[in-house]
């Protein structure tokens, strides 16, 4: 009798909405899937939530003003944001800032890879279920964001670029409190790897699920930590050194298995290296002025430029037509989120829902960073 | 191959492909919109090319004409290079898809339709991205009007 009705049922595909305000997207995105039972059959991203059309407005700012849009693109690494747009504007001006403002801007960009990263993780974590990890994940960032509102007075939309140099002078304290912070995290960080790295539900969540390949890396313009769990060699550090990165030892982290778990061990592996960037650069600040001497109103000579910088999600790129005038022509941002959403579709396929949440956590997605 | 090298082996390639010849970052190459979609698939698949990493696609609105912007580096040989498709019709703005070549296109050249309304033929799903399916307009052309969404202070 039951094998009667079992032969009679029939399935069939079915969509449903996941987002706009769901907590796994980290946003609002809206997630359209197709399911045929719990299996993934099709994810269809609907972006545009917040979409304000930056680019547009960028067309009637100045590129001063440009600066401050930036930041609330990606929001978790604004000062990298900042940082793209402020070597744009430099180099098209033939202008080169002095090594205290090279090293201040990278010592504040891998400090905020390192609270970028902390953030993911704690959410990562929460997303799989596990409450702890946010909480220790802020805990930690928490004094990263304090050495930054001690520095420029924000915590998270920085402003603290602008073209030709920084807006204030770091705090005499600056140097104490980083310090103070790579000691406590440094403690911290194995603490991160025993809770998740080699716990068993943890593992069979993530190792060999939301695989994806180096050629459909490449091929979908997958960077970052992302791309580079899959073995897409991409770090703009690496390969176009900007501020101070050409003076400094770290490794390119590479993983081949493109999984979930690959990414995830990446991107613990980047905040070691993030820790070493800093501790070579910490005590070697140059003196300087903060700020180089800049007209008040800027103006690109005719050309095109185009500055690409490694932010915890990938390469950005900041592609700029001048025509001469006070405000581009054209601007168009490269965001790392936006290429790399667009292989969700690719990697969730016949995967269970579960999974798609481990996949969209283990990309790391900040939805102003791809609606722009 | 250095840039001169590269720069006179892709403009050997067809009669139509013009080097652009201010100082650029990258070699920069122009083609008319007809003949891109040949030499998009030159570029991915020529052994001496090899360009696979499309990493940005930008439509950009001059007032007689349109261009598409594609921004390749080869993860091979480590070189970039920038094509300029050019299409002359504003009013009816027509390019071949590359979304076949390379997976990512999909996304950029809709997000391109989305703004600029340039249709990329044998795109597998030209829908709006960004904006609400209902839009009317191309928000990032250069002539677009709108009172209620817009505010100038020029």
């Amino acid at each position: 009798m039951m094998a009667d009705k079992k032969a009679g049922l029939k399935s069939q595909e079915y969509f449903i909405n996941m987002g706009p305000q769901h907590p796994s997207t980290h946003g609002v995105l809206r997630l359209l899937l197709s399911l045929d039972g719990e299996i993934v059959k099709k994810v269809e991203p609907h972006l545009g939530y917040i979409h304000r059309s930056i680019e547009k407005m960028c067309e009637f700012d100045s590129y001063g003003q440009i600066v401050h849009l930036t930041d609330r693109m990606d929001y978790l690494a604004s000062h990298i944001n900042n940082e793209a747009v402020c070597l744009a504007v430099e180099n098209a001006l033939e202008i080169e800032v002095n090594e205290r403002i090279k090293t201040i801007r990278t010592i504040i960009a891998e400090l905020q890879r390192l609270s970028s990263h902390q953030l993911w993780w704690g959410v990562m974590g929460m997303d799989l279920g596990a409450i702890t990890t946010f909480l220790y994940g802020f805990r930690d960032r928490e004094m990263i964001t304090d050495i930054f509102e001690e520095t420029c007075g924000a915590r998270l939309t920085m402003n603290y670029n602008m073209p030709g140099g920084l807006m204030f002078d770091i705090h005499p304290d600056f140097q104490k409190k980083v310090k103070a912070f790579l000691k406590h995290f440094k403690k911290k960080l194995p603490e991160y790897d025993q809770l998740l790295s080699d716990n068993v539900i943890f593992r069979e969540r993530t190792v060999g699920v939301g695989k994806l390949s180096k050629e459909d890396a490449i091929s979908y313009g997958v960077t970052g930590p992302t791309g580079r769990a899959s073995g897409f060699s991409n770090d703009v550090r690496k390969q176009e050194a900007y501020s101070a990165y050409n003076k400094v030892n770290f490794k390119e982290i590479l993983y081949t298995e493109g999984d979930c778990f690959a990414r995830y061990k990446a991107r613990i592996d980047e905040m070691w290296e993030s820790m070493h960037i800093i501790e070579q650069l910490i005590d070697n600040i140059p003196e300087g002025l903060y700020r180089e001497k800049m007209r008040k109103v800027i103006k690109l000579p005719k050309g095109e430029y185009y500055q690409r910088v490694e932010t915890p999600r990938g390469e950005l790129g900041v592609y700029i037509i001048s025509e001469g005038g006070m405000s581009p022509y054209r601007l168009k941002f490269r965001s790392p989120g936006f290429s790399n959403l667009s292989a969700l579709d690719h990697m969730a396929r016949g995967s269970k829902i579960a999974d798609l949440v481990a996949i969209m956590s283990t990309i790391d997605l900040v939805i102003p960073d791809i609606d722009r | 191959m250095n840039r001169e090298e590269l720069t006179a082996y892709i403009k050997s390639l067809g009669n139509t492909i013009e080097v652009v010849d201010e100082p650029t970052q990258f070699p920069t190459f122009m083609i008319p919109a007809s003949d891109w979609k040949a030499f998009a698939l030159t570029l991915r698949n020529d052994e001496k090319l090899t360009f696979d990493f499309l990493y940005c696609l930008s439509g950009v609105d001059w007032s007689d004409c349109m261009w598409v912007v594609y921004h390749f580096r080869s993860t091979q040989s480590k070189q970039s290079i920038v094509v300029k498709a050019r299409i002359d019709d504003r009013n009816n703005a027509i390019i071949d898809t590359v979304a076949d070549i390379w997976k990512t296109a999909e996304f950029h050249e809709r997000e391109a339709y989305d703004l600029f309304g340039i249709q990329f033929q044998g795109h597998p799903d030209l829908r709006r991205l960004l904006l609400p399916d209902d839009w009317v307009g191309w928000p990032l052309r250069k002539d677009y009007q709108d009172d209620v969404n817009m505010v100038m202070w020029k």
